[in-house]
């Protein structure tokens, strides 16, 4: 995008801060300190970061959409040839929609669940188009077409509920254009998305764009994401915004150390069998910004200077703009230790399987009436055999709803199993009663996705930890569970001091990292892993991740891990094993799964991710529509209405697990019998 | 012995009450999450104003809930000790003069005639008697003045003064010896901590105590100094004292508020979570009994309970030895069938919280360590849900407190010979009605039963705030 073009949205100066305190010392934390950008038109301006850095509270300023805390404290936001924070706020009415519309991160709830989706376009058509009656409705079902949803004319009527996820966030969508906007703000349009749906979302989103000639400013925090949709990236650390460059120059050679942190910490395969790099500490807080270059505490380069002094902007090359000391001052840069890379990778393990789950079935009843009769099954886990070894990682990867989840709280028995067998080093758990189960319970703990809900807020960590011990018997004299709650902080890498305090007081990663520790506190040999860096920062999950593995190689545990993230896979798995609609659809060792996957699902999934990098982008399979419910999975086999390659079999039956080598097996058509035929 | 104690059933579940307080009160300083909750109610203004109001009542209902039976003067030595049929309390004892000196009927607030004309005698300097029809002198009101009732206006005012200029002393000596121990506490000097206060710099409100406190003392003393020889809010039909009845009411009030919580907490907290938790049948169960019970008319129920318990204790008069304890019990029953019909809201919050707990993944953790299912209720759901118990006690007193008032007025509340907001309202509806109207007995009720909700509610207003944890952490 040429520099020259007219800018539609120019900010300068933006500070924006919140409330806090009691009335005397009430005071506003500035949360947005004086960024500056320009979006233009056609042109797509990524916001890079991690969470608390500003970047949704900078769109919102936008809009002067604040929450009730929220002040803006100076700058100015040109849009159109008008400084909005001017505006009386008749007039910003028409800007917000008409000009700016917003799409926000959670479909489910932006969308009003009483209203139908025809009417919640129609309100932004009325308001800002004049539009009445039949042409309101005219004009809403082509925006419906528009955004790519099938059967415009029957969705129009119906409500949000009975829309998908992916379909909710079209809907948003359509209504974010219908005011002709000619900005579109976008706060993480797809982390509340599946892959392939995610996939879909994108490329809507930039055929809109290259259509209408919108601008678009695209709040996100994944490399790939922006990787994929942005001309321009604006890396915001702390409020401000550090590094501002083209995408290309941006992926070619990031030059802020944050920027580069944010790369390093991906996993990747490169880094197998290493450790991923990490950034110390975190965001600092709103109310103790350090004085000097805000990322000095955690910047391996950082000198006297960078704490005491502010730094300003240095050009890096044609349009690319740093903030960093580093920029005048090159020769402090500090070289970066190389890490030993081992890449390891063990082949068939010939020992026994810990856990061997055979033909695991989970139901749920869905009952209807009066009498509660039972009038159909939603199948959430439908015959899933796996096996793991001590010391091994089994991922298990799929999307939202393809009862992954239930797998792993069916093999913990907190979730009871309908059939199947399965077994703890050859002992059955299935129909064990709870006294029978608890002995059993030492050997196998969970660490589950959401590190704000996992752990009691009205216990102290102490007693957090100390409570498996407890309810197990594990440690039961109080002086040396004591010691043993210590030790444990020391091994996930927490101050023992910890241990008396509350969990409100630590961030994410750390409660991530206390919840590691419960599950360890009663040495288990298996840790069900579930989705347990979903819910973190980049920065924090490498840190998590390695504390995984570290404690792996130490103490031989096995992971089953659940994630659908291809990425930590790489990093971390030995096996994978791709589930759809409750069955396991492909599985074999991880350079099998994912350098060679034969299964048109894992191939459309792992085309679907984004790729961090500019070079690697693979041509992405687009699959076509959502998961089906498993109440009511297709015929046959259940990914075959999405299959690019289904054929009549497909759609007659389920086919039977092929073994494509000693260790990979895929449930395809496509091998086993067809092959056969050949 | 002078006196032999009585103890009340209500009396009894007061002071358990002030037990259970003191308990929760150790407890919750040991918890730090329940400590800055209460924190936040301590900065909390309106809170803390609201606090200090009702402190003044309960402390009215706590020396009325020491009842004792004063030993009779025996005529005859050798005769065994008998001790009165009458219990009182030590707020009578404190409050003798207003309890005694009752006049014949109706009077004004600082009368010092009765409110209606009588035929009396009125013997003549030549010694003749004759009959007139006036407005009789009253027996105690204004009585230190005699004949010269002239005086009274002045007599009053400076009765009022004195009393302002004592009450202003004596807010003086509480806000010096406070900010000395506070200084103390701080270790700063008492300049600073002044300085502190009227700024609302310190942890707890204290400026909106002193203020409420003082505001309470310029408005109570002089009723207390103008009540020794005046009545102030009048008299009733048969000649009582109405401050009399409306701090007697005052504990009518909180036992009815407070006790009834004893009864409805236990069933909602134990049946909500159990419904809540273990789901299926149960559920199936807890459910049916509160939609069944909460669609019977609450009125209806009450009438029906309390009739029946009156038709018992009309039947059984040996089981009391004075009229107070036959009151009393007829008091707890009304505490217990209010509880009874007022379980199900709270239950059904509890309930539904509790489903929303249950599914959260430290609950599952709980789990997967094989921790008891009871062990997980009082360590891990308990706790989360004390936030909701607080908040629905405080803002069910306020409702329980009109209730009564409600259920007397309809003649199914309290015994009619116990003094309480409902009776004095329901004896007031039949004065409304003559002329001229007699107004000073309800709106004393009035004004008194509203500062004792509109506190309770500002309380709960402020512990709600504090408490929930969406709200926590905004302000």
């Amino acid at each position: 995008m040429s520099q020259d073009s007219q800018s539609i949205l120019s900010v300068r100066g933006l500070r924006m801060g919140f409330a806090s305190g009691y009335a005397h010392t009430r005071q506003v934390l500035a949360a947005v300190d004086g960024i500056d950008f320009a979006v233009h038109a056609g042109e797509t301006l990524a916001l890079l970061g991690e969470s608390g850095c500003g970047k949704s509270a900078t769109a919102l300023s936008l809009l002067r959409l604040l929450p009730a805390a929220g002040r803006i404290l100076g700058g100015e936001v040109c849009f159109d040839g008008r400084d909005l924070l001017q505006l009386p706020e008749s007039e910003m009415r028409t800007v917000r929609g008409g000009g700016m519309a917003m799409i926000f991160q959670e479909p489910a709830t932006s969308l009003n669940p009483v209203m139908t989706v025809g009417r919640q376009i129609g309100e932004v058509l009325e308001r800002h188009l004049d539009l009445t009656g039949a042409a309101t409705r005219q004009r809403a079902l082509e925006l419906l077409d528009a955004v790519g949803i099938a059967d415009a004319q029957r969705r129009l009527d119906e409500f949000p509920f009975q829309l998908s996820g992916g379909m909710k966030q079209r809907v948003m969508i359509a209504v974010a254009l219908a005011g002709h906007p000619k900005l579109l703000i976008a706060d993480e349009p797809t982390t509340a998305l599946d892959v392939t749906i995610q996939a879909q979302i994108l490329d809507l989103l930039r055929r809109l764009q290259a259509e209408r000639g919108m601008g678009m400013l695209l709040i996100t925090h994944d490399l790939g994401v922006v990787a994929q949709m942005a001309h321009r990236v604006g890396v915001m650390y702390a409020g401000e915004i550090v590094e501002e460059a083209p995408r290309n120059a941006f992926f070619a050679s990031p030059r802020h150390p944050y920027s580069q942190k944010l790369f390093a910490a991906l996993p990747d395969l490169a880094r197998r069998g290493g450790r991923l790099e990490t950034i110390a500490g975190q965001v600092p807080s709103l109310a103790a910004m350090p004085t000097g270059c805000r990322f000095a505490e955690r910047c391996p380069h950082a000198w006297e200077r960078c704490r005491d002094e502010s730094p300003g902007w240095h050009e890096a090359g044609e349009s690319h703009r740093v903030r960093c000391h580093l920029m005048a001052e090159p020769g402090r840069a500090v070289a970066p230790v190389p890490r030993p890379v081992t890449l390891v990778i063990p082949l068939v393990d010939p020992r026994p399987a810990l856990l061997a789950v055979r033909d695991l079935a989970v139901h749920f009843p869905i009952r209807r009436g009066v009498l509660q009769l039972t009038v159909g099954q939603v199948r959430a886990v439908d015959g899933v055999s796996l096996d793991l070894v001590r010391g091994r990682t089994l991922a298990l990867v799929g999307e939202s709803g393809c009862g992954k989840t239930t797998v792993g709280k069916a093999i913990l028995q907190l979730v009871k199993p309908t059939a199947g067998r399965i077994e703890l080093e050859e002992r059955e758990l299935n129909g064990l009663s709870r006294a029978e189960l608890r002995p059993l319970r030492r050997r196998m703990q969970m660490i589950f996705q959401d590190p704000f809900a996992s752990l009691n807020p009205r216990l102290s960590v102490g007693e957090i930890i100390g409570e498996g011990m407890s309810a197990l018997g594990v440690n039961t004299q109080s002086a040396g569970r004591n010691d043993a709650v210590v030790a444990l902080l020391q091994e996930v890498g927490l101050d023992p001091a910890a241990a008396g305090r509350y969990p409100h007081e630590f961030s994410g990663g750390q409660r991530q990292r206390i919840a590691i520790a419960r599950a360890l506190a009663v040495q288990p040999e298996l840790i069900i892993c579930d989705e347990p860096t979903s819910a973190l920062d980049v920065s924090v999950q490498a840190q998590i991740l390695n504390l995984l593995k570290a404690l792996q190689d130490d103490l031989g545990l096995a992971y089953l891990f659940i994630t659908h993230n291809f990425a930590v896979v790489d990093y971390l798995a030995h096996e994978v094993a791709v589930m759809y609609l409750g069955r396991i659809v492909e599985r074999g060792l991880v350079d099998e799964v994912l350098r060679s996957p034969r299964h048109p699902y894992t191939q459309a999934l792992l085309s679907a991710v984004p790729s961090p990098r500019l070079d690697a982008q693979p041509e992405c399979i687009r699959l076509a529509g959502e998961m089906p419910s498993p109440a009511n999975p297709p015929a046959g086999c259940h990914f075959h209405p999405r299959c690019p390659q289904a054929s009549a079999l497909c759609r007659a039956s389920y086919p039977e697990t092929s073994r494509l080598t000693a260790t990979h097996a895929v449930r395809c058509h496509l091998f086993g019998s067809a092959e056969q035929n050949k | 012995m002078t006196f032999l104690p009585v103890i009340l059933w209500s009396d009894v579940l007061i002071w358990l009450l002030v037990l259970a307080a003191i308990v929760l009160g150790v407890l919750s300083s040991r918890n730090p999450p329940l400590r800055a909750a209460w924190q936040r109610v301590g900065r909390s203004r309106p809170g803390m104003a609201a606090a200090t109001v009702l402190m003044a009542f309960v402390l009215v209902g706590l020396l009325d809930s020491l009842h004792y039976r004063p030993r009779l003067e025996s005529r005859e030595a050798g005769q065994p000790v008998a001790y009165s049929v009458e219990v009182l309390s030590l707020l009578d004892a404190m409050v003798t003069p207003l309890r005694t000196r009752s006049e014949k009927t109706y009077s004004q607030p600082l009368a010092t005639r009765a409110y209606t004309k009588e035929a009396f005698d009125v013997r003549d300097a030549d010694g003749s008697l004759r009959q007139v029809r006036d407005f009789p002198r009253l027996k105690f009101g204004g009585a230190h003045l005699g004949d010269d009732e002239a005086r009274r206006d002045d007599d009053i005012v400076k009765r009022v003064l004195a009393a302002e200029a004592l009450a202003c002393a004596i807010l003086a000596g509480i806000a010096l010896g406070g900010s000395y121990l506070l200084a103390r506490r701080h270790a700063c000097s008492a300049r600073q901590i002044w300085s502190a206060l009227w700024r609302g710099e310190l942890s707890v409100a204290w400026h909106a105590v002193l203020a409420t406190l003082g505001l309470l003392l310029l408005l109570l003393m002089p009723l207390a100094v103008l009540s020794v020889d005046y009545h102030v809010f009048g008299t009733d039909k048969v000649g009582q004292d109405v401050l009399y009845q409306i701090l007697k009411s005052v504990r009518t009030a909180l036992v009815i508020g407070l006790v009834t919580t004893l009864v409805m907490l236990p069933l909602s907290i134990l049946l909500g979570i159990l419904a809540g938790y273990f789901r299926g049948w149960v559920d199936d169960l807890i459910q049916y009994l509160y939609t069944t019970l909460s669609s019977i008319p609450g009125v209806l129920l009450i009438a029906a309970a309390v009739l029946m318990m009156q038709v018992i204790i009309d039947t059984h008069p040996q089981w009391f030895a004075t009229a107070a304890e036959r009151a009393d019990l007829r008091l707890l029953a009304l505490c217990f069938i209010l509880g009874v019909t007022s379980w199900t809201g709270l239950c059904r919050l509890l309930r539904g919280e509790t489903l929303k707990l249950r599914e959260l993944e430290y609950i599952q953790a709980a789990q997967a360590f094989g921790v008891s299912d009871l062990r997980i209720i009082l360590r891990h759901i308990l706790p989360n849900l004390m936030h909701i118990v607080i908040i629905a006690l405080v803002m069910d007193f306020s409702s329980l407190v009109l209730a009564e008032a409600v259920l007397s007025y309809v003649g199914i509340g309290v015994d009619p010979t116990m003094i309480s907001f409902g009776t004095m309202i329901n004896n007031a509806r039949m004065e409304m009605a003559r002329e001229p109207m007699v107004w000073w007995s309800l709106a004393a009720a009035f004004v008194f039963m509203f500062t004792l909700v509109l506190a309770a509610n500002l309380l709960a207003d402020a512990v709600r705030d504090a408490f929930d944890p969406r709200l926590a952490g905004s302000s």
